[in-house]
């Protein structure tokens, strides 16, 4: 194996259809008009000496080593900056244009600070590369020159360092923190001589704005900016392309190795998704896969006060096989059951429902999926016939207007966030409805048009007041509706929206919004050119989820929003595989492909190929498993990769069923909250550590490499067949691609996938079929998937869950940049240096109310339960809203969230509780014992104890 | 503090909750479709614990939701 180099063009690819034929070096050259003359050069195979240059970024035109001759032009112009033209011949070398080239190389480097010019004897040198390609040889001026600008090394940030002294202002950093991130944090400051890069005004990287996206540090040619991974442990020797393990947005990477060690992992400007560009999860926290707490051995118990003793993989699995028999003989088949993970691949997603459908006989199947998105399943599949994302990530640079619901995509989805931002600096507009006044209401360069906070609970309300406007204004697109949507839906629903009570000035008053800001985003959505709506858990995390859901899908249908590029309707997936796991059949009623576990037809399928009976009738789901298990009916649940005891709601509900049950067997890397009430443990595997697929919020699925052995022994598709074969149902697979070949076997969207396929295209998005053999980038192009779009009406029903005088204040809840999720993995690395607590974001007005100081201690309390965390006074949130994450166990977040959920689909009502905050000095009963209960269940026998 | 379980209270909030989508749509019979959700989404034992609580004269069903858990129970009669 060897490094994948990529090749660096220079300048970006120029979008133009129009071709243009000239000749360069003797070579006839046709690319699209508008690419720079060193872009063709490259697409010629002829590689022009660059320092400022780089694909990822604009042209600058500042070096002044990509010089070249133009018959009938003057003078040496930069091949960067110059556009080809029709006809053109150009020279990229001569006697004149080296001797110019090995000039200003000589300067630079003289004024770097390297002992030699061999580019092997230095680590990550695109300067030393670029001096040998320009034939520099000896440097005239010694490489003992000290710089006149040595400020000293910035090591603050904890990935990577800042040496001033290597600086050669070329800027690309600078470029690439604004035109790529889009976080403005880099200067160039000083003049001449003096000049130089740096963070903030003068601060550290980590005082400064940086979000350690490592844009800055890809682009940086000199190693001024350098990974402390590669100094500490020199260059990589080889790299293997592969998918990010955190969020939705689904970034391709190169995990770049030194032997069997993780060195770095680089974007990979090949992914269709980020096109090169990542964030600090996916570029830099993949520490936690050697964190010292990582479990690797199998381990069980009998009772859950017991210590875990270390036992064989084959003791573990028959034990857990045996238990599960035990129970199923005992209080029947529906007795048990499974959930699978959005961080696993679809493989071992797909098996696991497998197991529980075939293996234990039963639909008691569920996904942490129930807890986020379910209602986008619900609610598109009503309206458009099926579950996903409308678009491509790609379609944004074709939108005019962005409506952003309840999501946070700078800190949750960062890199599309960057896509964003380029493309409303291209001067899109955005509205933003969110409580919060999230990153994109206000950041460098960007304002959006409209921030509607409204408060917590009511998303359908607005949103239907929305439609109020446009229906009656007469800003609907009658004909799309006419001909692609059904038409006595569409006036049902037009007549109920056109009510006097659902106007903007009827329901202000619920929403704490002006009507007339309403009304302007109305008017801005459907009639500023293509109009995309992207929404997150903000939108599904309440009681009337699935109904907002249908009320976001209304607004495009009636818009006419649907169905080509630069619109549509996208769920922001808050895991990296939330779409996988839902595709694969994770959920309790159906099948993989979103089919019904009760349609004969389909059963059948799955029953030859699987060679069982299978149940017609829909299982639980988790909150009804945990339910089931305090009445006494469910008792034995296996868990792959998911911790129920911190990510769901009112934790002191799912500690009761889950102390309930008889067997939990937890399959994870750490001993999480869950394994607490565990019998089982059995250690899984990383990403980095087996193949498979992800697919992203795109319907992207892509490739997951293996790059070093499961540190466990074994990965987790190869546990949960090891179970099935241990409970009498035999699953047996050489590879991850024979368990996608059987997926593609069973399922329509599937059926085109394979993993060959995927190599040979790097990804494809479903459906994937004889019809679209390379896949669907765009989905309901020319009619919708159900045939016509379906108009559903929203009658917004505030939530039961409403303020009063105990619980005055509405709670929601959210997620940082830095930490994903439970903060499993991103706790077990360096990203705790931006954040190592929750903290509480509260209104200077209610904080002064109550008498609480900034930072000070605060009790969290619902009618669920309460924690106590530090307070921020902010005004990011609004008078009447606290907010806080769910990163941490110490804080618990969930103590307090309740139980109630969306009345379709029991997505849990996350982001509305009804609060009180008073000042508080200590912990929490609760935390008290929780956090000794968790010491205690943690013990491991030392092996001796166990003999 | 009890937990909550899928005690027969809790079901009928839910099913009552289901049913303050269906009530508001058009050209619909509101105790099928909430029935029909009921039989997609639930699992036996729930249906089963919802229809013997109305059998032995449970309380607290709004009245569609009443006809649709009643339909449910003439069709395991069938
Ligand atoms: S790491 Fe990213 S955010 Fe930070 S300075 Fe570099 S490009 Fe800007
Ligand atoms: S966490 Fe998301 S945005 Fe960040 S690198 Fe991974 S996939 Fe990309
Ligand atoms: S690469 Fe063209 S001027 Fe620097």
């Amino acid at each position: 194996m060897s490094l994948v180099n990529e090749i660096d063009y220079g300048t970006p690819a120029s979008p133009s259809t129009e071709m243009v034929t000239l000749t360069i070096d003797g070579r006839a050259v046709t690319v699209p008009a508008g690419t720079s003359i060193m872009r063709a050069a490259m697409d010629a195979g002829v590689e022009i000496p660059k320092l400022c240059a780089t694909d990822m970024l604009d042209a600058f035109g500042s070096c002044r080593l990509c010089l070249i001759e133009i018959e009938g032009r003057a003078g040496t112009p930069a091949s960067c900056t110059t556009p080809v033209a029709e006809g053109l011949v150009v020279a990229t070398t001569s006697e004149r244009l080296d001797r110019l080239r090995k000039g200003v190389m000589e300067l630079y480097v003289s004024d770097h600070p390297v002992a030699s010019l061999d580019p092997c004897q230095q680590d990550d040198l695109e300067l030393l590369d670029v001096a040998a390609q320009v034939g520099l040889t000896e440097n005239r001026y010694g490489f003992d020159s000290t710089r006149h600008r040595n400020t000293g090394l910035d090591v603050s940030n904890p990935y990577f360092m800042y040496d001033p002294e290597k600086c050669i202002v070329c800027s690309r950093c600078v470029r690439a923190c604004n035109d790529v991130q889009g976080t403005f944090a880099l200067t160039i400051t000083g003049r001449g001589f003096d000049s130089v890069m740096a963070a903030g005004s003068d601060q550290s990287f980590l005082e400064s704005d940086c979000v350690s996206c490592g844009a800055c540090v890809q682009a940086c040619p000199t190693g001024s900016l350098i990974e402390k991974a590669v100094v500490e442990q020199g260059k990589p020797d080889h790299s293997v392309i592969t998918t990010c393990a955190y969020c939705g947005v689904g970034c391709s990477f190169k995990a770049e190795m030194k032997g069997d060690q993780l060195v770095r992992m680089v974007p990979y400007k090949g992914g269709a998704a980020n096109h090169g560009h990542s964030c600090v999860k996916g570029r830099f926290a993949w520490g936690y896969a050697n964190h010292k707490e990582r479990i690797l051995n199998p381990m069980i118990r009998k009772s859950t006060s017991d210590p875990w003793q270390e036992v064989s993989w084959d003791e573990a699995i028959t034990y857990t096989a045996s238990e599960f028999k035990r129970i199923q003989a005992k209080y029947g088949v529906r007795a048990i059951g499974g959930l699978t993970s959005s961080r696993c691949t679809d493989e071992e997603t797909f098996l696991v429902q497998k197991l529980v459908r075939a293996g234990f006989g039963n639909n008691n199947v569920d996904t942490c999926a129930r807890v986020c998105h379910s209602p986008t399943g619900y609610g598109l599949g009503l309206t458009f016939g099926t579950s996903a994302g409308t678009q491509d990530f790609d379609s944004v640079e074709q939108t005019d207007v962005m409506l952003l619901v309840g999501a946070n995509p700078s800190d949750a989805h960062p890199v599309f966030a960057s896509r964003m931002k380029q493309r409303l600096r291209q001067g899109a507009k955005i509205i933003v409805i969110d409580p919060r006044k999230t990153q994109l209401v206000r950041t460098p360069h960007i304002e959006a048009a409209y921030h509607l906070p409204t408060l917590p609970g009511t998303n359908v309300a607005i949103l239907t007041a929305l439609a109020h406007v446009i229906v009656t204004e007469g800003l609907c697109d009658e004909e799309f509706v006419r001909t692609r949507c059904d038409w006595d839906a569409f006036q049902d629903w037009a007549a109920f929206v056109a009510e006097p009570r659902n106007s903007p000035e009827a329901l202000a008053e619920a929403i704490g919004v002006p009507a007339a800001d309403i009304r302007g985003a109305a008017r801005l959505y459907a009639t500023g050119g293509n109009g995309a709506i992207y929404y997150g858990l903000g939108v599904t995390e309440h009681s009337q989820g699935s109904t907002a859901v249908m009320a976001i899908a209304n607004l495009a249908m009636a818009t006419g929003n649907i169905g080509k590029p630069g619109v549509g309707v996208n769920p922001l997936r808050g895991q990296n595989n939330v779409q996988g796991s839902c595709d694969m059949g994770s959920f309790p009623h159906e099948f993989s492909g979103y089919r019904h576990v009760s349609n004969d037809a389909v059963r059948e399928i799955f029953v030859k190929d699987w060679g069982v009976p299978l149940e017609k009738e829909p299982g639980l789901r988790i909150n009804n498993m945990l339910d089931a298990a305090v009445d006494g009916s469910f008792k034995g649940l296996y868990v792959q990769g998911e911790d129920i005891m911190q990510s769901d709601p009112d934790v002191q509900h799912v500690a009761a069923g889950l102390q309930a049950m008889e067997c939990v067997v937890m399959q994870d890397l750490f001993l999480n909250e869950t394994a607490n009430y565990a019998h089982v443990f059995l250690p899984g595997s990383t990403f980095l550590e087996k193949d498979g697929t992800f697919i992203n919020a795109e319907r992207r699925i892509q490739l997951v490499r293996k790059v070093m052995e499961p540190r466990n022994g074994m990965a987790d598709w190869e546990i949960t067949c090891a179970l099935s074969n241990a409970l009498g149902y035999p699953m047996h697979y050489n590879h991850p691609s024979e368990i996608m070949d059987e997926i593609a076997r069973l399922t329509p969207t599937f059926a085109g996938v394979s993993f060959e396929k995927l190599d040979e295209l790097g990804s494809i998005q479903w459906p994937c079929n004889e019809t679209a053999p390379t896949g669907t980038p765009v989905m309901h192009i020319g009619s919708f998937v159900r045939g016509k779009g379906n108009f559903v009406i929203t009658e917004y029903l505030p939530t039961a869950e409403r303020v009063g005088p105990r619980y005055p204040l509405l709670l929601t809840t959210g997620r940082i940049l830095s930490q994903y999720n439970v903060g499993a993995q991103t706790r077990r690395t360096d990203n705790v240096v931006w954040h190592d607590e929750d903290l509480l974001e509260i209104h200077p007005h209610d904080a002064e109310e109550r008498g609480i100081a900034d930072g000070s201690w605060v009790k969290l309390a619902s009618r669920a339960g309460e924690t106590t965390l530090r307070a921020q006074i902010t005004d990011r949130v609004a008078p009447g809203v606290v907010y806080t994450t769910f990163h941490h166990p110490d804080t618990q977040a969930n103590v307090v969230t309740t139980d109630y959920s969306d009345w379709a689909t029991n997505c849990p009502e996350y982001k509305c509780t009804a609060v009180q905050v008073s000042p508080s000095n200590g912990r929490t009963d609760w935390q008290e014992d929780y956090s000794a209960f968790s010491k205690q269940s943690r013990r491991i026998a030392t092996s001796e104890a166990a003999e | 503090m009890g937990h909550s379980s899928n005690a027969p209270n809790k079901l009928v909030a839910m099913a009552n909750q289901i049913g303050t989508f269906f009530a508001t749509q058009p050209k619909i019979n509101v105790p099928e479709a909430v029935a029909d959700h009921l039989r997609k989404f639930w699992d036996p034992r729930m249906r089963n614990q919802i229809t013997s609580y109305l059998k032995s004269g449970g309380t607290g069903f709004d009245p569609p939701i009443r006809e649709a858990v009643q339909l449910l129970v003439t069709q395991d009669n069938q």
